[in-house]
């Protein structure tokens, strides 16, 4: 503790000067380095949400359903019959785009971690991705890595992939978006948080898992909370390495030292490893640790304490145990073949007390580490709209050939080539997995179904922030409506550029707002999510894209309805009404070569009225299939209803629009949904009842897609279309 | 009385409840068994179910053989007792020389989670018996070390002995190139001993016997490996 400290390392680490000064002012001396690097983990944007925390306040995160809301590993919802739903999405796109294998998959395993520490067994991962066009070899080269990552971890664990997105952008080109959702069930009185799990005075702080090395250190400092620029390869030592069998192991230890009730709190250990773990669990008992960092199993020799500190090595717990359960404790992970430490100790005073070698090597107050972090309101500046709107554009191209296109778009395009290198069954509970507008996952031993989908929009949130973030909770809770499903609750992912930068402040504010007003409008609250900023390089940043994961409930998962068109001689019906508007559209961007002008206006109520709708029909089994309008407008969804349910439909469509808008234009809550002759009375009255404006297309059936005086087509054709544009964007046989 | 089916949970299983679940819905008695058991439970029948065991970082199935429960499982096999891996099962099987040939690399070099066909060739398996020759099951694959091998000699000894189980192919049951998913050689999804007690396929029929989340292939195998047992039990 002696040799004096380089005057810049503060910096280096990351932090600012008047932060600097907070913790002199906290300390009442100079930290050393061990401090330094303990601050400058704990106070990263990456952990302390500093510079977003003043605008996540404002979302709404109460409601009936809400068990768990923001601030613990992972939020959860009632799924009633004593079953808790816990849920939460989190980004790893700044180590995926150094090493996307590793990034990758070290992303699916931190999710899952956090899941695990709520005490609930993960069922399902979505994965919402962002990549630049795949033209380019870089953009290929990181979608391959990104995905085999993605599947090597999560097919090695046990844990379904059953959903996500992926999409393409020429702003994710160096800065590629990885985020991973995690969903995982519990008995609801095994739930760990803080209010039914009470860490006590002298209980025992138990690592377990893997052991610690060199790899990850700075990871939320040095990688997460700053931007890539050339040579960020150098930042290469920084992304953490996965070991998906350790997890598993790790994943079955952990959840039944929780069945047997040997736990007074669970934490993973992810960003800012172990000092993360420790004075999260001992501030939020409201008590100081003593910390040993000789107990804690290393990996290599010679580390030196900041390095154990601040450690990002994957696949490691913290149990806090009462003295008196340690040894079956250790009979368990030892089970398991996982080592256990005692490495601290809960002690009163609030102070993280850390020793190493006999000698005290750090000693700060816990909470100044957590809850007393700075927080800061950025400045702002708003960015002009886009009024140059492509709706009003005359075109005279050919109809059928731009829906091939649109079909084509690696946007639209079938994501089969992602996800069948997903284990999409394991556990064998996946009713409805990727490709589906929401994946439906049956909760053991009940006729129940979570229902979970992802969604974000980039290119709506570029133009417009406010309505990127919320027509991202519209369309992502729209997807689970049409199941059938009511949504019950959101989690986000706020991927943006710097916020230091007062444009990305105000897109990120924009963006929290339209989130905000449409979870409100909803009825459903935030239960948590995760904030990744410093997408950019170069000065310039990603699209902003607020990434919405919703978890919803059919109370009979067989009640579900499908996408596509399931048989012949059905109505077709529209639901929702459709304005002249191409602004942000895909048509705009794949076949005018234009992302411009004002995203679809939203209607918050009628979205509202749209869903309650879709969830009522379903319940009284009126609807055939139901599949979300979005990408592409009707001409998208017809084509995806016939392609997925192998069903060819003949359908007018009318209006005072022109044809390249009544079939590509994007307005928002529409619905395409198909429906038995019998019912279709049935469904026009309770339309009517509940305010939902409809049109009868036409009907299903027949090898053919014709759409009136627009398209007249094969489903195969279509069907091939769609099906093989990836593959061959990869240089791939289809 | 339903037959008592054991399932072994490896380190790293990860399909072990969900074949526990397939026995059961079929009317078998599922027992788990443990890696480092040394007994088998009394069970009539073995399961190596799918999954990484010990991560198998070193080669598929390579360290799982020395697992002191698969010594009793190898007494099992040779006094006649079915068994049957699955995926990493299979894997397994091959490794401990319970079954000839070697499953490599998907040739994609991929991961591969899909539904496809599988014709029956051999109906002198517990798992087989039941079932019709050339009918056609399907259910799903994933895995991104299927690709079955073996010398030539020893596929020629594969075929002309009958213990070809399982082919890819398509709905129709033709077996071709543009139906094998993971190039495996002459379209191999599954194989048996010689005395025909021991079999080992890819594809998960577990995950195919529940109509609500995927195909129904699997029932039919499950359902012959439930009543092999019981037929055996009586004699």
């Amino acid at each position: 503790m002696t040799d004096p400290l380089p005057s810049d390392l503060g910096r280096q680490l990351g932090l600012r000067d008047d932060e600097l000064e907070m913790i002199r002012g906290t300390l009442g001396r100079d930290p050393n380095r061990n401090e330094l690097a303990m601050y400058a983990a704990m106070w990263s944007e990456h952990c302390s949400y500093k510079s977003s925390k003043v605008h996540l306040r404002t979302l709404p995160t109460e409601g009936a359903s809400v068990l768990v809301g923001p601030g613990q590993d992972a939020g959860a919802v009632d799924f009633g019959d004593g079953v808790a739903a816990v849920f939460k999405i989190e980004s790893h796109s700044h180590p995926s785009a150094i090493e996307p294998y590793q990034g990758a998959a070290t992303g699916v395993g931190g999710i899952v971690r956090d899941i695990v520490s709520m005490g609930a067994r993960p069922v399902a991962l979505l994965d919402p991705l962002m990549f630049g066009p795949l033209g380019d070899e870089r953009n290929r080269w990181l979608l391959e890595g990104v995905v085999a990552g993605i599947g090597g971890y999560g097919n090695c664990i046990g844990v379904p992939t059953v959903g996500g997105e992926v999409r393409f952008a020429e702003a994710h080109s160096a800065n590629p978006t990885v985020n991973v959702m995690c969903v995982g069930i519990a008995q609801s009185d095994r739930l760990m948080t803080a209010t039914t799990h009470t860490p006590q005075l002298g209980s025992l702080m138990v690592l377990y898992g893997s052991t610690t090395g060199r790899d990850g250190i700075g990871g939320v400092s040095v990688l997460a909370s700053a931007t890539l620029e050339d040579g960020s390869e150098e930042s290469r030592p920084s992304v953490q390495i996965g070991d998906p069998f350790a997890e598993k192991l790790l994943i079955e230890a952990s959840l039944e030292l929780i069945e047997e009730d040997l736990l007074e709190g669970l934490q993973d250990l992810g960003g800012a490893g172990l000092t993360c773990a420790v004075s999260e669990s001992a501030a939020r008992a409201g008590l100081g640790a003593r910390l040993d960092l000789d107990q804690v199993p290393l990996r290599e020799e010679g580390m030196e304490a900041f390095e154990i500190l601040t450690s990002e090595s994957q696949e490691r717990m913290l149990a806090i145990v009462h003295p008196s359960k340690l040894e079956r404790v250790r009979e368990v992970c030892e089970k398991w073949g996982l080592a256990t430490a005692v490495v601290a100790t809960l002690e009163a005073g609030g102070d993280l007390d850390v020793s190493m070698a006999g000698e005290q090597v750090a000693k700060v107050p816990a909470l100044s580490l957590t809850e007393k972090a700075p927080e800061y309101d950025r400045p702002m500046r708003p960015i002009p709209t886009d009024h140059d709107d492509p709706t009003f554009v005359s075109f005279d191209g050919d109809l059928r050939e731009a829906v091939l296109s649109l079909l084509a778009s690696p946007n639209v395009a079938s994501k089969r080539w992602v996800f069948e290198q997903y284990d999409r069954m394991v556990q064998g509970q996946t009713v409805a997995g990727p490709g589906s507008d929401a994946a439906v996952v049956r909760v053991p031993g009940t006729m129940k179904g979570l229902v979970l989908s992802v969604d974000g929009n980039g290119r709506y949130g570029t133009l417009d922030p406010y309505l990127g973030g919320a027509h991202a909770v519209a369309e992502a809770t729209r997807n689970v409506a049409v199941t059938g499903a009511k949504p019950l609750a959101i989690t986000n992912c706020l991927n943006f550029g710097n916020p230091e930068r007062p444009e990305v402040m105000w897109q990120f504010s924009e963006a929290v707002r339209g989130m905000r007003d449409a979870c409100l409008a909803l009825d459903t609250p935030v239960t948590g999510g995760n904030v990744s900023f410093y997408n950019e390089s170069g000065g310039s940043a990603i699209w902003p894209t607020p990434v919405i994961g919703v978890l919803g409930s059919l109370t009979d998962y067989r009640l579900r309805l499908p996408s596509g068109f399931p048989s012949p001689a059905l109505a077709v019906y529209l639901l929702g009404e459709s304005f002249a508007e191409l602004g942000g559209s895909e048509f705009a961007e794949t076949v005018l070569g234009r992302v411009a002008g004002v995203p679809p206006a939203l209607d918050l109520d009628a979205e509202r009225r749209l869903q309650d709708l879709l969830h009522e029909a379903a319940a009284a089994d009126l609807l055939a299939s139901a599949h979300d309008c979005s990408d592409g407008g009707v001409a998208v969804a017809l084509a995806e209803c016939a392609i997925l349910g192998g069903h060819g439909f003949a359908v007018t469509l009318a209006g005072d629009l022109p044809p390249h808008v009544l079939l590509f234009g994007e307005s928002a809550s529409r619905v395409v949904v198909s429906v038995a002759p019998e019912r279709e009375g049935s469904l026009r009255g309770l339309a009517a009842t509940r305010g939902v404006p409809f049109e009868r297309l036409g009907e299903t059936g027949g090898p053919r897609a014709v759409i009136d005086g627009m398209l007249d087509t094969t489903v195969i054709e279509l069907a091939e279309v769609w099906e093989g544009a990836i593959p061959r964007l990869l240089g791939e046989k289809p | 009385m339903s037959a008592r089916i054991g399932v072994v949970t490896f380190p790293g299983s990860l399909d072990d409840r969900d074949a526990l679940g397939a026995v059961e819905l079929m009317g078998g008695e599922g027992v788990p068994l443990w890696h480092a058991d040394p007994d088998l439970k009394e069970v009539e029948g073995v399961v190596l179910p799918g999954g990484f065991s010990y991560g198998d970082y070193l080669r598929c199935g390579a360290i799982a053989r020395f697992a002191p429960v698969m010594e009793e499982i190898r007494g099992f096999a040779t006094r006649g007792g079915p068994v049957l891996g699955i995926c990493n099962g299979f894997q397994i099987l091959c490794e401990s020389g319970l079954l000839p040939g070697a499953l490599i690399r998907n040739r994609s070099l991929r991961f591969i989670c899909r539904i496809v066909h599988l014709r029956v060739e051999t109906t002198q398996t517990p798992i087989t018996a039941d079932v019709l020759p050339g009918e056609v099951l399907e259910m799903p694959i994933k895995h991104g070390e299927g690709q079955f091998v073996a010398s030539e000699p020893d596929l020629d000894r594969l075929e002309d002995s009958g213990r070809i189980v399982f082919r890819y192919c398509g709905p129709d049951g033709d077996v071709s190139d543009a139906h094998n998913p993971n190039g495996a050689l002459r379209g191999i999804a599954g194989i048996r001993n010689e005395a025909g007690n021991v079999v080992g396929l890819m594809p998960h029929p577990e995950h195919a016997v529940d109509p609500d989340v995927g195909p129904t292939g699997g029932q039919a195998l499950f359902a012959s490996l439930l009543s092999s047992v019981m037929a055996g039990a009586g004699r």
